[in-house]
């Protein structure tokens, strides 16, 4: 098992620095220029020079093993540099985004703690949620418990965020006046009432995206659940007079793990990610709403950093996953 | 009973307002919302109006421009003319004198220097300026002492009010920009996002594309003002979310670009909390003629281009027959209300400039029709007109936007009872609007017969907004498709007419020689058909006082004096 | 387990044996009925309905209207027939949901399966998805549609070209979930006792794919399929959006979702409609899912 992990960490280097050409080209490629929010008042000489002054008619190569050498090395001494008063980067430039140039990491830094709070609490709501759903709907199978998990786990897939958000809104925050509609991203908690706003302007956008994981997750758990009650080693459990409680939880849980793991797994580099439409509903403003601010704007810089690095999160979770399908199922062997 | 609380709370502003003026940061917090997040606060890096209008609130220029368009002065004690001997009488040079005593929110005093600075950083070639029409023609800047600015011009400058005037060219803090003039621009992330300005507010905190944080400049010129000890200006969402939270709950107290239907609009007002404002500028919704063969058959490099023209809308009788066949009014009304009217006019205001081209108003599908069997255009055996045994098949592009594909299904509706066979074609405004050589679907190619935008006339004289016309303007495949001509109309006389407009003096007759500009593009050659003048619709809170939005400048130009009804 | 194997290598007694097992399930009788329904009404919806052509100026005056006898389900912000838009959208969002879920899940089994069974294709094939996870969605659908839009439509026509690539990018865009789901089956059912006991007996590979992979995973699959359908209806929404779907004046489900959100609150049927036809397509291929499985079950076909 260790020395599968080692492998597949060392064989991920390469794979990584492929997507990363991939996610460059693929985004030059893509239609669309960083003047596209400029007014049309502005004359083309002068666009042109903007475009000159931001390096992005430099030839697609040279842009790319610029970021390379901004991500790999500027952006790590910058950040020791940072830490230990040390002058490594030695004023390089960082990477700037095209749109606002700042600093990309600023801008994640910025970022990161309400995309993980409101969408890393929406994913642990679903979870939370889903797993008990799951669990006693398979087991009493066509139950009236079932039938209504089946419905609400339907409604939650095929309700498409934008909907079932502005519908939450429109019930809480303009019928019921409880919770805000935009996220204040400067609220600070340090004591009982900041945490209730912050509870409060949380409540909307977790309860949107809780409801969407939910749904998805259930619908595995259930029909993993459902494979492994029928299996022999079940029932031979059973005659050997366990309870239901460890034959359920302890024998079938376990083995219908794998299918739910790997949907798991791959949903968490999508925290990172962040939920595009809801974020941008609520005004939470994480790394999902800057994404596609970016892609919009075709900020290649920012949309090149951010894709890497949810790269990188999918490549690890994967890894993840796989040594956690070793420890689920014994029998499972990589080498 | 809504409208008698609406006009309680209205009189209740007026007889409350000398109070509220009374004291610097009395009425606590004014927040905004954007729908579109503000990424940089400094107008020269980037012309977003969202960047622009939050900049405003602490970047101001000598002069900016009142609700009617009328040219106010900021920062200096009386706009220069030739009467009062601020601008030369060759008109080649315009001298400003700036305010006694005005100083920077960190205290220090404003001088002329500033002003020659804020030049020579927009003017340097590696700086990347997005402003640098606003000092074209300009020879130099020159501080004549602390507190005067002179500014020369290459040659006579009908309009000089445009380097330091309205704010998109604010000035900047020498000191504080010192090191960032040049290459060094967008790497300085502090100033840019938190410039020091001499406007009622200063930056305290910025998260790009997201907030902005911004308290009362002590320092301010008015002692008594602003009467907000603070600001927020939250970004992000949609057209509808950001009127919600202002109409609806009441979280915030102004949302710039409220751009929401007409049912809509009335259905929020009905929430009691706000009203909508609108502001009419110069900004029109049209649909552009393409004069060049945009047939996929063509060559690349050919398509579009002045070697093949328009098999179809060449003939002037199509243009006028599509133009007659389409009803303004409706297309007005449908798509936004009280934010919009029906037009003829590329510029269709101020009204000194504006033509009173009204002919087009009234639909005339008769008319239309008649035009069309005169052009030669038969109904065929299925209703779609034919000649010569083609078809008249019309692609209409236009951007991805609901208002916008409401035209299009409406004015598609009109063509087809014309005997046209319509096809529609939406684009990502990214796209559309980005200018991409490589992309087929952008304006400038137009590899389309017709397209739908809308574009406006930046300030109140129309002349660079009128160049754009020129024959040498049009995108081709030799400038990379780049050129405001997106018609690719040509006529010498247009030329010729815009050179005269480019040297005449006299206001009058520059206002006679654009209503003829203007005519020429529409009425006499239908290569533009105007739709409808669109106003910027904004909403505020009923307990937001001394709102006057403004089409011309900033809308927050006189966020000084806006004040908590109480 | 022989009883099985004969099952099998009897078509015909298999499909009945399925069919019966399928029918005792009360929901997926449900689901077959009501996805029938939905798909003979945008099939032969068009000829039974269609409503007296009105001009702009009288479809105006009926804008906006409740479901009425001669606008049963009401009209939009232009006055258009809703009925008339739904049969129309359906009959392109069913056909898109269909066809892209099947590209994705096959793409997915297949990829799935191959790495799950090969271990020398384990590694380039996940290093694969893996790619494909981290892409972004936008710049990957605006970069096909680009290089290819013009050249689909020229060879299919518009309609047909444009249908052919956005079920081709939708299906491109989402097989990698159904693809590590079905791989992480086979890894653990690849190591159980009688599929050891077949490759020990000298079954070849491919037979031991198909007789005794493939049917283990059919569940996971299942339910991948039917989230899939609700997942390309929407995502064919988002192309709309971006512009990138069919032409403007051609509804989908998605679409008029779409549309109908900002008319929400004060008409609120304008979104019931689609999200209703959408839910209720989504619940019913659901409860197929669920018969289909148990039918193909053997061992509770056998109770």
């Amino acid at each position: 098992m260790l020395t599968f992990t080692l492998r597949r960490l060392l064989l991920a280097i390469p794979t990584l620095f492929v997507i990363s050409l991939v996610i460059f080209l693929l985004v030059d490629l893509a239609p669309g220029s960083p003047m596209s929010e400029i007014p049309l008042t502005v004359p083309p000489d002068v666009r042109r020079k903007m475009i000159e002054a931001l390096g992005a008619d430099q030839p697609v190569f040279v842009r790319y093993v610029l970021w390379l050498r901004q991500f790999f090395w500027v952006e790590p001494a910058t950040l020791f540099d940072g830490w230990f008063g040390t002058n490594w980067a030695g004023g390089e430039q960082r990477i700037l985004s095209w749109q606002s140039r700042a600093p990309v990491f600023t801008i994640i830094g910025q970022r990161i703690p309400q995309t993980l709070t409101v969408i890393g609490t929406a994913y642990l709501v679903g979870i939370l949620i889903a797993l008990p759903i799951g669990i006693y709907s398979a087991y009493r199978q066509y139950s009236l418990f079932d039938q209504l998990g089946t419905l609400f786990a339907m409604i939650g897939f095929s309700v498409p965020t934008f909907f079932s958000g502005t519908l939450i809104i429109i019930i809480f925050a303009v019928t019921l006046g409880w919770f805000p509609t935009k996220y204040d991203t400067n609220l600070h908690v340090t004591d009982w009432a900041s945490f209730v706003k912050q509870l409060q302007q949380m409540a909307m956008p977790v309860m949107t995206l809780g409801l969407a994981n939910a749904a998805v997750i259930s619908r595995y758990m259930r029909s993993s659940m459902l494979d492994n009650m029928g299996m022999d080693y079940v029932r031979t459990a059973r005659a050997k007079g366990m309870s239901e409680r460890v034959v359920v939880l302890k024998h079938v849980l376990r083995n219908s793990m794998i299918p739910v793991v790997t949907v798991i797994a791959l949903g968490i580099p999508s925290i990172f990610g962040g939920a595009i439409i809801t974020e941008n509903l609520f005004g939470v403003n994480g790394i999902g709403a800057a994404l596609i601010g970016a892609i919009h704007a075709s900020d290649l810089p920012m949309v090149q950093t951010l894709a890497f690095i949810f790269a990188v999160l999918i490549v690890s979770f994967n890894l993840i996953a796989d040594v956690l399908y070793g420890l689920l199922d014994p029998r499972i062997r990589y080498d | 009973m809504k409208l008698k609380t609406a006009l309680l709370g209205a009189a209740c502003a007026l007889s409350f307002a000398p109070a509220a003026f009374a004291d610097r940061g009395t009425d606590g917090e004014v927040k905004f919302t954007f729908p579109q997040a503000v990424s940089i606060m400094n107008p020269f890096l980037s012309s977003g109006t969202k960047d622009v209008y939050a900049a405003s609130l602490v970047l101001e220029p000598l002069a900016g421009f009142d609700a009617d368009g009328v040219i106010i002065p900021k920062l200096v004690t009386e706009i220069p003319t030739l009467e009062n001997g601020g601008i030369s009488a060759d008109l080649t040079s315009i001298t400003w004198k700036l305010l006694p005593d005005l100083k920077w929110s960190d205290g220090s005093p404003v001088t002329a220097d500033d002003a020659v600075f804020t030049a020579a950083y927009c003017m340097d070639p590696a700086g990347g300026c997005a402003q640098l029409s606003k000092f074209d023609g300009v020879a130099k800047v020159e501080a004549v002492d602390a507190s005067t600015v002179k500014v020369t011009f290459t040659g006579p400058k009908p309009n000089p009010y445009t380097a330091f005037v309205g704010a998109l060219s604010p000035i900047l803090q020498k000191a504080q920009f010192a090191a960032c003039q040049g290459a060094a621009a967008p790497t300085c992330t502090d100033p840019n996002n938190m410039p020091i300005g001499t406007g009622p507010f200063k930056v305290t905190g910025f998260t790009v594309n997201d907030t902005v944080t911004l308290a009362m400049n002590e320092n301010y010129r008015d002692p008594a003002k602003p009467a907000f000890a603070s600001a927020v200006i939250k970004g992000g969402g949609d057209a509808e979310g950001s009127a919600r939270a202002v109409m609806e709950t009441g979280e915030f107290d102004y949302a710039w670009n409220t751009q929401i239907p007409p049912d809509s609009q009335a259905s929020m007002t009905a929430a009691g909390k706000g009203e909508f404002v609108v502001a009419f500028g110069t900004l029109v919704e049209r649909i552009e003629m393409n004069m060049t063969d945009p047939d996929p058959a063509l060559p690349e490099g050919e398509r579009a281009t002045a070697k093949h023209p328009h098999p179809i809308l060449s003939d002037i009788k199509v243009r006028t027959a599509l133009s007659k066949a389409i009803d303004r009014q409706i297309l007005s009304d449908v798509g936004y209300g009280a934010g919009g009217k029906p037009t003829c006019n590329v510029v269709p205001a101020p009204d000194a400039w504006a033509s009173d081209n009204t002919g087009c108003i009234a639909q005339d599908m008769e008319g239309a029709k008649k035009l069309l069997d005169e052009a030669g255009w038969v109904p065929g055996a299925d209703g779609i007109r034919e000649k010569d045994g083609k078809k008249l098949h019309i692609l209409y592009q236009s951007t991805v936007n609901p208002i916008r594909q409401d035209f299009q299904a409406l004015v598609k509706d009109w063509w087809t009872e014309l005997g046209v066979d319509v096809e529609l074609k939406a684009i990502d405004p990214s796209v559309f609007f980005g200018g991409d050589a490589g992309s087929p679907d952008t304006f400038q190619k137009f590899y389309a017969d017709v397209e739908m935008y809308a574009n406006n006339s930046d300030g109140t004289d129309p002349e660079t907004y009128l160049s754009q016309y020129q024959c040498v303007n049009a995108p081709s495949p030799e400038n990379q498709w780049q050129g405001e001509n997106m018609n690719r109309y040509c006529d010498p006389a247009y030329d010729a007419k815009v050179k005269v407009l480019t040297t005449t003096v006299d206001v009058a007759e520059r206002q006679k020689i654009a209503k003829e500009l203007n005519d020429m593009v529409t009425k006499d050659s239908m290569t533009v058909i105007p739709l409808v003048h669109r106003g910027t619709l904004s909403a505020h809170s009923n307990t937001l006082g001394g709102v006057k939005i403004n089409a011309w400048d900033s809308e927050m130009w006189n966020v000084a004096d806006w004040f908590r009804v109480k | 387990m022989t009883e099985v194997i004969t099952a099998i290598e009897k078509p015909e007694s298999a499909l009945r044996a399925i069919w019966h097992q399928f029918r005792t399930h009360k929901g997926a009788v449900f689901g077959l009925i009501v996805l029938s329904l939905l798909i003979i009404a945008v099939v032969i919806g068009p000829y039974l309905w269609h409503p007296e052509k009105l001009t702009v100026v009288e479809a105006l005056k009926s804008k906006n209207k409740g479901p009425s006898l001669r606008f049963p389900l009401g009209t939009d912000q232009l006055g258009r027939d809703m009925l008339q838009r739904m049969i129309a959208a359906g009959k392109v969002s069913l056909a898109v949901g269909f066809v892209a879920m099947m590209i994705a899940i096959i793409f997915g089994t297949l990829i799935g399966v191959l790495a799950g069974y090969y271990r020398r294709l384990d590694g380039p094939l996940m290093r694969l998805t893996d790619m494909f996870l981290a892409l972004p969605l936008v710049p990957l659908l605006l970069v096909i549609m680009m290089l290819f839009r013009d050249r689909t439509a020229s060879i299919l026509g518009p309609e047909l070209g444009a249908f052919t690539l956005i079920v081709f990018a939708i299906g491109i865009t989402s097989w990698m979930q159904a693809a590590r789901i079905v791989r992480g089956e086979v890894l653990a059912l690849k190591e159980r006792e009688y599929v050891l006991a077949a490759r020990s007996i000298g079954s070849a590979s491919r037979r031991i794919i198909t007789r005794h992979i493939l049917p283990n995973v059919v569940s996971p699959v299942m339910v991948a399929a039917t989230l899939g359908i609700a997942e390309a209806i929407i995502t064919e929404s988002v192309l709309s959006f971006l512009g990138l779907g069919f032409p403007p004046d051609f509804p989908t489900w998605g679409r008029l979702l779409f549309d109908g959100l900002s008319y929400m609150q004060v008409y609120p049927e304008r979104v019931i409609w689609p999200g209703l036809a959408i839910s209720l397509t989504v619940l019913s291929v659901n409860y197929i899912g669920d018969g289909l499985r148990d039918a193909l079950d053997p061992r509770i076909r056998g109770r």
